[in-house]
């Protein structure tokens, strides 16, 4: 194993990072699955009330849902984009990676306020259809599901392109030149020979996005306008607005625990150390 | 030649001001085992490409028997391929990579079966038809690209570097199966490689490529032993050059003037105002005692090769001349600053072209 140096380096370069995980992360987990067990009274109390609570079970659905569906725009859209960007940018693939990655430099609460701007009721997008005559009354656009996907599949985009396109920049031309000259169209050669060889680009992007969205706040929020309550929401209203610690504590909890079972189911079908660790 | 099975006419495919192939002619006779030859940049991998479907020509034409295909995808060209690092697809296994062109070809499940058996045996694979491609050392995944490139009959082979990722041992061996496969199948193989000792052994002809253009073809023992151009000579093994001027001919024979030294060469067909320079194979060189032959000249340096013995020997004025002799049969003991004398028959020198 290690020697002794080299152990004791190791643990030099890990310690700060990890004193900071312990600090400012484990620790105060820690303290919410205190509080979901113990306010407002010790016991199971507040996910008893959690199961028999039918907003809770329709939130619950609707993050899934909402999750589900902005994962496979997301790969849709992403496959897409990586594919060309690795297949056909040529010299203009540091330009396309750096527009990929652009939107990072810009927050997301910007982003969706963006989204609002251009999909309100007076927004950009029902002004133009309105002015050239397309609808008479504004389209509702946002504060439904609809809104949210939107921006959500917006925002989540870079997520599901950067593992592809890594992915896709491992994969020769060399195979799908070999399936050609073996008599494949192009399209068999995509499908039979190409195709299979993004799976994994394709599950780690799907699950990075999947994850992500599941506990996202800020877009939903705002998107949402109160109507779309996916989990995080529902968490910030019971400790915002009815201080009821104890309920929104044990929400987080059941939210960790849905997001890990994820994981878990995953790792049944994808290697998840190389989806999410060791990209080439 | 009878009707060639392939054609290339007057191909030309531009790079910016690069001419990858400039000009080229290439017929392709049914059955022949062709090897286009030439360092990097020569144009070989280009003409194959063009002769795939990969790349079409900026102009000239790709006749596949009567049938024009210049146009044609690769995919209704019907060649097999094997490529260079062989290309097998890692996501299938090894009986369906070599079923793959059967498949696209939706051919009936049973003859598949039974093909893919047949071109695994015929590569000695046949315990291997479960395993993947990343399973298999490079020479086993090497035979599975030539048994799938084989499976579905193809007329041509069309070979792009395939042994050169392979250790020298190996790559040896592969040589004599592959010479023999062809033999034994009668299918053309149009073979790409800037390895001499590929193109020498397996070919029936060599096409030496050089700049897009071809420089010379021919059977290997032909193009070795009369080389026209320099370039030749030198790409296809090794060769001393003497700068020289012919000073008469009779009966096809030349008298040339180097520095220093005077000899007689036959003319092959050469004329005598366009030679300048003739080329010596190192083999042809015979090293004895001093005075015993009719060049005196000094060893600087020896290279024991097991079989052979490399020795660089310095004449005053020719400059240094590289000699390759047997160990067995020297006859000296070759040794630095030895004092040696060097020389050659009539037929050893081959007189040489401006190119």
């Amino acid at each position: 194993m290690f020697r002794n140096s080299d152990k004791m380096r190791y643990w030099a370069l890990i310690l700060p990072a990890l004193a900071i995980m312990v600090t400012f992360y484990i620790f105060p987990v820690l303290g919410i699955w205190e509080i979901a067990f113990t306010e407002p009274t010790t016991g199971v109390g507040n996910f008893v009330q959690m199961a028999e609570s039918s907003a809770v079970r329709t939130s619950f659905i609707l993050t899934f849902r909402v999750a589900a569906i902005t994962t496979l725009g997301c790969l849709i859209l992403g496959y897409v984009v990586a594919y060309a960007i690795s297949n056909f940018a040529g010299k203009l693939t540091p330009l396309m990676l750096a527009l990929v990655i652009l939107p990072f430099w810009v927050s997301v609460l910007i982003r969706s306020f963006s989204w609002i701007v251009l999909l309100g009721r007076s927004g950009l997008v029902n002004d133009t259809l309105r002015d050239t005559g397309l609808i008479d009354s504004p389209l509702r656009l946002m504060h439904n599901e609809f809104g949210v996907l939107v921006a959500m599949i917006h925002v989540m985009l870079p997520f599901a392109i950067l593992p592809m396109l890594t992915n896709m920049r491992g994969i020769s031309d060399a195979y799908v030149k070999a399936a050609r000259g073996l008599g494949a169209s192009e399209w068999t050669a995509f499908r039979q020979v190409y195709f299979p060889q993004t799976v994994p680009g394709v599950m780690s992007g799907a699950l990075l996005v999947f994850v992500l969205s599941l506990g996202f706040y800020v877009t939903p929020a705002l998107l949402g306008g109160g109507r779309v309550l996916m989990i995080s929401e529902y968490i910030t209203y019971q400790i915002q607005e009815f201080l009821n610690w104890g309920l929104g504590s044990a929400l987080s909890v059941a939210l960790l625990i849905a997001t890990a079972l994820v994981l878990l189911i995953a790792a049944r079908f994808v290697n998840l150390r190389s989806a999410l660790l060791e990209r080439k | 030649m009878t009707t060639p099975i392939l054609s290339v006419r007057n191909a030309v495919k531009r790079y910016g001001q690069v001419h990858a192939l400039d000009h080229v002619d290439l017929d392709v006779a049914d059955g022949e085992f062709l090897t286009l030859l030439g360092p990097s940049g020569s144009g070989k991998t280009t003409l194959l490409s063009a002769i795939a479907g990969f790349i079409r020509p900026d102009e000239g034409s790709i006749h596949l028997r009567d049938r024009e295909i210049t146009a044609a995808p690769p995919e209704q060209r019907d060649f097999g391929m094997v490529f260079q690092g062989y290309a097998l697809f890692p996501t299938m296994t090894v009986r369906d990579n070599v079923a793959f062109p059967l498949k696209v070809r939706r051919r009936p499940a049973a003859e598949i079966a039974a093909r893919v058996t047949e071109c695994l045996a015929l590569v000695q694979m046949e315990q291997y038809a479960d395993r993947m491609p990343q399973q298999l050392s490079g020479g086993q995944q090497q035979r599975v690209a030539l048994a799938r490139a084989l499976s579905f009959k193809p007329q041509v082979l069309l070979l792009d570097e395939p042994l050169s990722a392979l250790d020298k041992k190996l790559r040896a061996d592969l040589q004599w199966e592959l010479k023999a496969l062809h033999d034994q199948l009668g299918v053309t193989f149009i073979y790409v490689t800037h390895d001499q000792d590929e193109a020498l052994s397996m070919s029936d002809r060599i096409v030496i490529l050089r700049d897009g253009k071809i420089q010379q073809q021919g059977a290997p023992g032909e193009l070795y032993n009369r080389p026209r151009t320099a370039f030749v000579a030198d790409f296809l093994g090794k060769s001393n050059f003497i700068d020289v001027s012919v000073s008469s001919e009779a009966d096809g024979v030349f008298h040339c003037q180097a520095k220093g030294a005077q000899f007689e060469v036959d003319a092959k067909g050469a004329s005598a105002s366009q030679v300048s320079r003739v080329a010596l194979r190192p083999e042809r060189l015979r090293l004895a005692e001093p005075g015993q032959e009719f060049l005196p000249a000094t060893v600087k340096q020896v290279s024991y090769l097991g079989e052979r013995c490399q020795v660089i020997v310095t004449h005053d004025q020719l400059g240094e001349l590289l000699v390759s002799c047997p160990t067995w049969k020297t006859g000296i003991n070759p040794r630095a600053g030895l004092p040696v004398s060097i020389g050659w028959d009539r037929d050893a020198c081959v007189p040489l072209t401006n190119d």
